[in-house]
């Protein structure tokens, strides 16, 4: 579970992203948080995955509060969440299985549930077949979904999508939605960050608009029509 | 805190062996520095250890002439060795008697007739003397003095302080070089893995991203280092004794170097194969933590 609390985060430049933001997410949900840029989107998935602490207020997630966190259990928080980028983020010189690998071996798996879990992974996102081809060879939305079931490998409980289709035409954009859609159908929460418009209202799913660090609308429905404040 | 399993200890040493060949030109060139570094060292602690036995060899050519009173017999004479070994800090006493002395003084004079046919009582019966320690040379000067029968002493103090005060400045330059290019050979190491490191942040950032410990990720750049270390320290040494029996076959065929007191690389060997291997490894160690710590903060 997500819950922020009246959170507060001021950069050490001055600059005020959260102004008293308050937010709960369910196990299990699937949230859509919107917002123009500048609205504290970025902060609040840095806030979550431990990069930067609240400057007020509380931030539990997943059973770590983040308010107090010690350096050494950012890891182990980080290991109950799965984190998707715009860009990838994938190790070029490594092939799909060996991405997969790379992220199972950087928390200890064994090398038998490594070969067990990447096997239902790639399957679970339609890349099984691709499994020895290089980043380069594939295209960006096939990449996007090597960055997800890299994401998915370590069985986290959240998966927390940084504009995941920023990158993509709208036909690969509507094929990884729905796949985020079929995996917190799967019992995954899935918090994607999106200014995609069509896209968000495609779904009847949960939408959160922030402004100017606050929440301002949250609510099922379309983005930008009838979302409730 | 989940302590590292087997299989993460394979994977860090894989890991690690791997990345070294992965990143060919990087640790060429980080080999390639450790080992002119561990040369560098090696050849100046080399230096430093024939200098000092060139000067543990003049030294003991520093020796104490102690002359016996000319009233004694040569019988008396000789029977004074035992009170002079009996003098805190000396080590041997050998009798020259006033003939072999008198032989000995006119063989050096050979060509002038002055110096020939002296009567034997020219000179006094006397003991060489070598001693223990030459810093304690007046110590022990007064000392034989004080054997009765012992008439006067010479000793070249101002030569042994001269030698004691030569050693220890060498002492102190070398050990001040020898830290020196250790702590520049750490630096360039370092410099050198933080290009590497540099050209994998991506991969420390990923790492960090999925739940990595910082242990974690830096235990493939340990052994990375280590291996690195090692692997200098082996080239190191061989380089070492290839140009040390150059350097000392070509001093051991001039006669201008003759005073010089060579120590042969046999004698040598083992603690120079392991100060290099410890040198490397620490160099390649401790540049690879200090390369690492500025990627773990995320």
């Amino acid at each position: 579970m997500i819950r922020l609390k009246d959170v507060m985060k001021e950069y050490p430049n001055g600059t005020r992203a959260l102004n008293g933001l308050s937010l709960e997410i369910q196990d299990g949900e699937f949230v859509f948080l919107v917002g123009p840029s500048g609205s504290g989107k970025s902060t609040i998935i840095k806030l979550l995955t431990g990069e930067v602490i609240p400057t007020e207020g509380r931030v539990m997630v997943n059973g770590f509060s983040l308010s107090n966190i010690a350096e050494w259990q950012i890891p182990y928080l980080r290991r109950t969440l799965g984190v998707i980028f715009q860009d990838f983020r994938l190790i070029e010189n490594k092939t799909v299985y060996d991405n997969m690998v790379f992220a199972m071996r950087a928390v200890g798996a064994a090398p038998r549930e490594i070969k067990k879990r990447i096997a239902y992974v790639l399957k679970l996102v339609g890349l099984e077949n691709k499994f020895s081809r290089l980043p380069d060879e594939l295209s960006g939305g096939e990449q996007q979904r090597v960055a997800i079931a890299r994401a998915l490998v370590n069985n986290p409980s959240t998966i927390i999508a940084d504009e995941p289709t920023g990158n993509l035409d709208p036909a690969r954009s509507l094929e990884i939605m729905t796949l985020l859609k079929r995996i917190n159908e799967l019992g995954t929460t899935v918090l994607v960050v999106t200014h995609e418009k069509d896209l968000v209202n495609r779904f009847s799913e949960r939408v959160v608009m922030l402004e100017k660090g606050r929440v301002i609308g949250d609510g099922v429905g379309k983005y930008g029509v009838n979302v409730h404040a | 805190m989940r302590k590292h399993s087997k299989h993460d200890f394979q994977y860090f040493i894989s890991e690690g062996f791997s990345s070294m060949f992965t990143h060919g030109f990087m640790s060429f060139a980080a080999i390639g520095i450790t080992v002119a570094c561990l040369l560098i060292m090696g050849t100046f602690s080399l230096v430093a250890v024939n200098a000092n036995a060139t000067l543990e060899k003049l030294e003991e050519e520093n020796d104490v002439l102690a002359f016996v009173d000319e009233r004694l017999t040569e019988a008396e004479a000789r029977a004074l060795r035992e009170e002079i070994l009996a003098v805190p800090n000396v080590t041997g006493a050998e009798f020259i008697s006033r003939t072999e002395a008198l032989a000995d003084y006119e063989s050096q004079y050979e060509d002038e007739e002055l110096f020939q046919d002296l009567p034997d009582s020219t000179l006094r019966h006397r003991f060489v003397v070598s001693l223990a320690d030459i810093s304690k040379m007046s110590e022990t000067k007064e000392l034989l003095a004080d054997v009765p029968g012992i008439a006067k002493v010479n000793a070249y103090e101002e030569l042994s302080n001269g030698f004691i005060t030569i050693r220890n400045i060498a002492t102190i330059v070398c050990v001040a070089l020898i830290a020196m290019l250790f702590l520049v050979s750490v630096f360039i190491i370092a410099n050198t893995i933080k290009l590497t490191t540099f050209d994998r942040r991506n991969e420390i950032a990923i790492m960090k991203m999925v739940g990595a410990t910082n242990g974690f990720i830096r235990w493939p750049f340990v052994y990375e280092g280590f291996l690195m270390g090692l692997l200098s320290a082996v080239i190191a040494f061989f380089l070492q004794w290839g140009l040390y029996g150059l350097i000392t076959s070509g001093i051991s065929s001039s006669d201008a170097f003759d005073i010089i007191e060579i120590v042969s690389f046999s004698q040598m060997w083992l603690p120079v194969a392991l100060i290099f291997v410890a040198a490397g490894m620490l160099i390649g160690i401790g540049g690879s933590v200090s390369a690492i710590r500025q990627f773990l903060k995320v």
